[in-house]
């Protein structure tokens, strides 16, 4: 009784809180255990494996492999498959991402101030979004069809003739690419009517005293430079999706005509799957990462500084 | 400089009425503080004025000349917000020279990258530079044209707002509760501040608030509304002595005005709490009225006094708020009144509310302004005949260390009875 009114009186000893200290940091560390091990058992692990994957030449169901070393990178580098591949997924994302991004803008900025008729066109264009890619590539196909699809029968029937649009390498990118954007039109704009609508209204009040006259006057003093961060949301984003195109060009190119639609990810599916060179493929997906980090560090770094007042 | 005349301006949003048959005549150069408790619709009249919003019906006149159909710009008013409405993205200067930029660049000369191309562009931006940095200077804001306004404290970002209404020159400036966002202290200073700036401008100021005390400290004229209508023109000092309406008593002055129930009894008079006040209202007997008694038109006298000319009414002190210069008394009236009475006293009351037994609170009739039941003030009371006068001499009493609800001068002691006086309003 008397020992332990004293020890209230006095300091706590050194030994009892360096005590709570560890069990503190015990207790912080049991609480981020399970998310550290579902990061570790998803990404770390797998990222290792990758990682050591791509200095070997294993092959998928080969009983033995070597180790290579950097070799796996340095084909890479001299590699014309790679090289056309990831030039032709940089013309995909050139197409893509001022397609979808201005597109978005624009029917955002046409739907914003709509009342009634706002949530129908919203559903309209987000409806792609929400429906599977991979099936809708097969109806997209079906609807360029050289012989049976619309289109073509449309431009036969306006006394045009018919473009084969997935099997003539010069419009195989561009038509891909329109479907990519068509996908993602209606995801930029969902987010582009976020950001308009945090826009204040005093400030367009503000700019109609102060003369503001038309709606490109409005657009360019008030919606575009406010709309900056979601702009630079939106553009990475963009890219990233853009980036990863695979599904249009597994289900409806198969990479072809005559390699003109093999995208980075493509290129690494047929080196993995097809060709079973699972080394070099992973090589590859490496690369492929390094670009994406290089896309999420533009944003983290140089562009949230930019945009922001 | 401009004279702003509104015509039986009515605005209804989806068949709820806003505002009805607005009839407002703002003369050149005047400042006129549109008041009224939120939802009243003062916010919605400044942006039919602004052009903000469209009327229903009515029409809004500037120098003479209908300006309905004219977009907000073209009306030649700036106005300022409560939020200030600054572009975030942009820099001091150009969040005060952008109206400018609007009216004396084109298109091409405004569009990013194309404008470098511009010559008339530099000479121009110079020119506007220099006025600019003008209405900065006057406004004390030179310093801060490189700054966002997010870099900017509250009351830096008002002066910014100001600075681009006052930089086009305007017929009129309107305000929507522009001080509301500032702290009490900086509030006083900015009130202040606009008034001189009105001084010194000589433009027309249409001024929105809640705030009775803004109305009353800078306004030459104060529209009170209530409901969609304005209840009330005057000078500040009408709409204190002589309120039209309840509502007006009620919402101009601080602390508040004191009402009680009355009616007017059988012989005409107004009957308060049973006793007959000399005044006579020209209604029928028995028809309910309020009267209204300015919390400093009421004097504290020791219980049993009486004044001549004076009705008194029994009460014990509730509590005290001390503000310094005065005392703000709230007290409760003792049978046969009932209810609380706020009065204002400055000095030392202590001698007179430590009694237990109570006070008497004494108020001229005639200082008490007289509603009906629809709350129209009530304007052709007279006093009644002396008779009611009681003959006892007021100073035959000896008050002693009391107060003297009548001493000739304020802040001097009384002559006929040597107690100290009590403040006179």
């Amino acid at each position: 009784m008397m020992a332990s009114a004293v020890a209230i009186a006095a300091p706590v000893p050194v030994v009892r809180r360096d005590r709570q200290r560890l069990i503190e940091k015990l207790a912080g560390c049991g609480f981020a255990f399970p998310a550290f091990l579902l990061l570790l058992l998803t990404n770390l692990v797998p990222l290792a494996v990758l990682l050591y994957l791509s200095f070997t030449n294993y092959e998928l169901g080969a009983l033995d492999t070597r180790f290579l070393g950097l070799d796996n990178f340095r084909k890479a580098v001299t590699d014309p498959v790679l090289r056309r591949s990831l030039a032709n997924t940089f013309v995909y994302v050139a197409i893509v991402l001022p397609g979808a991004v201005g597109l978005g803008l624009l029917i955002a900025v046409l739907l914003h101030r709509r009342k009634r008729t706002r949530t129908f066109y919203e559903v309209v264009y987000f409806l792609p979004v929400t429906s599977t890619l991979i099936a809708m590539a097969t109806v997209w196909q079906f609807i360029l069809h050289p012989n049976l699809g619309p289109v073509n029968g449309m431009l036969r029937a306006m006394g045009f003739g018919e473009i084969a649009f997935l099997s003539e390498p010069a419009y195989v990118l561009p038509t891909l690419a329109a479907i990519g954007i068509w996908q993602l039109v209606g995801f930029n704009m969902v987010l582009f009517l976020a950001g308009l609508s945090a826009i204040p209204r005093d400030l367009y009040e503000a700019a109609e005293i102060d003369g503001c006259r038309s709606g490109i006057d409005r657009f360019l003093t008030i919606t575009w430079p406010l709309l900056g961060p979601t702009t630079m949301f939106v553009i990475i984003t963009t890219s990233i999706t853009a980036f990863k195109v695979f599904d249009t060009v597994a289900v409806m190119t198969r990479g072809g005509p005559m390699g003109s639609s093999e995208v980075l990810l493509y290129a690494i599916y047929l080196e993995g799957y097809q060709y079973f060179h699972m080394g070099y493929a992973a090589a590859l997906t490496l690369i492929f990462l390094a670009f994406v980090l290089l896309f999420s560090i533009l944003q983290t770094f140089v562009l949230e500084r930019r945009v922001h007042y | 400089m401009a004279r702003v005349e509104l015509k039986s301006i009515s605005k209804s949003f989806g068949g709820v009425p806003v505002l009805s048959g607005i009839e407002l005549d703002v003369a050149d150069g005047e400042f006129l503080t549109l008041v009224g408790a939120s939802g009243c619709g003062k916010s919605t009249l400044i942006r039919i004025i602004a052009g903000l919003e469209p009327q229903s019906s009515g029409s809004v006149l500037i120098n003479g000349a209908p300006v309905d159909h004219l977009r907000p710009h073209e009306r030649q008013v700036a106005m300022v917000f409560q939020s200030y409405a600054l572009y975030p993205h942009m820099r001091v200067f150009a969040n005060i020279g952008l109206p400018l930029m609007m009216s004396r660049l084109n298109l091409f000369e405004r569009l990013p990258i194309i404008r470098m191309l511009s010559a008339r562009r530099r000479r121009v931006m110079a020119e506007i530079e220099s006025e600019v940095r003008a209405v900065t200077k006057q406004l004390q804001i030179d310093a801060l044209l490189e700054r966002r306004p997010s870099q900017l404290s509250g009351g830096q970002r008002q002066r910014v707002a100001l600075g681009r209404a006052m930089v086009r020159h305007p017929a009129a400036f309107l305000m929507d509760e522009p001080l509301s966002n500032l702290d009490a202290k900086l509030r006083v200073h900015m009130r202040t501040e606009l008034a001189e700036l009105h001084d010194r401008l000589g433009t027309t100021f249409i001024y929105v608030t809640h705030d009775q005390v803004e109305a009353m400290t800078m306004s030459d004229r104060v529209a009170m509304m209530d409901n969609g209508t304005i209840l009330q023109i005057g000078r500040p000092g009408d709409l204190y002595m002589r309120p039209a309406n309840l509502k007006v008593a009620q919402f101009i002055g601080t602390p508040a005005i004191n009402l009680l129930p009355a009616k007017v009894s059988s012989a005409g008079s107004v009957e308060l709490f049973g006793a007959e006040l000399p005044i006579r209202a020209r209604r029928p007997a028995g028809s309910a009225m309020t009267l209204g008694i300015r919390p400093e038109a009421i004097t504290l006298a020791p219980l049993g006094t009486s004044r001549p000319g004076m009705h008194l009414l029994p009460g014990r002190l509730r509590r005290s708020e001390n503000l310094g210069p005065e005392h703000m008394l709230h007290i409760d009236l003792t049978s046969p009144a009932s209810g609380t009475i706020i009065c204002s006293v400055a000095g030392d009351h202590e001698p007179l509310t430590s009694d237990s037994r109570g006070l008497a609170l004494l108020f001229m009739p005639s200082a008490c302004h007289v509603f009906d039941v629809e709350g129209h003030r009530i304007d052709d009371v007279e006093a009644a005949s002396a008779a009611a006068a009681p003959s006892s001499d007021p100073h035959a009493r000896a008050f002693g260390a009391t107060l003297c609800p009548l001493p000739p001068k304020a802040g001097e002691p009384c002559a006929p009875c040597g107690g100290p006086a009590a403040r006179t309003s």
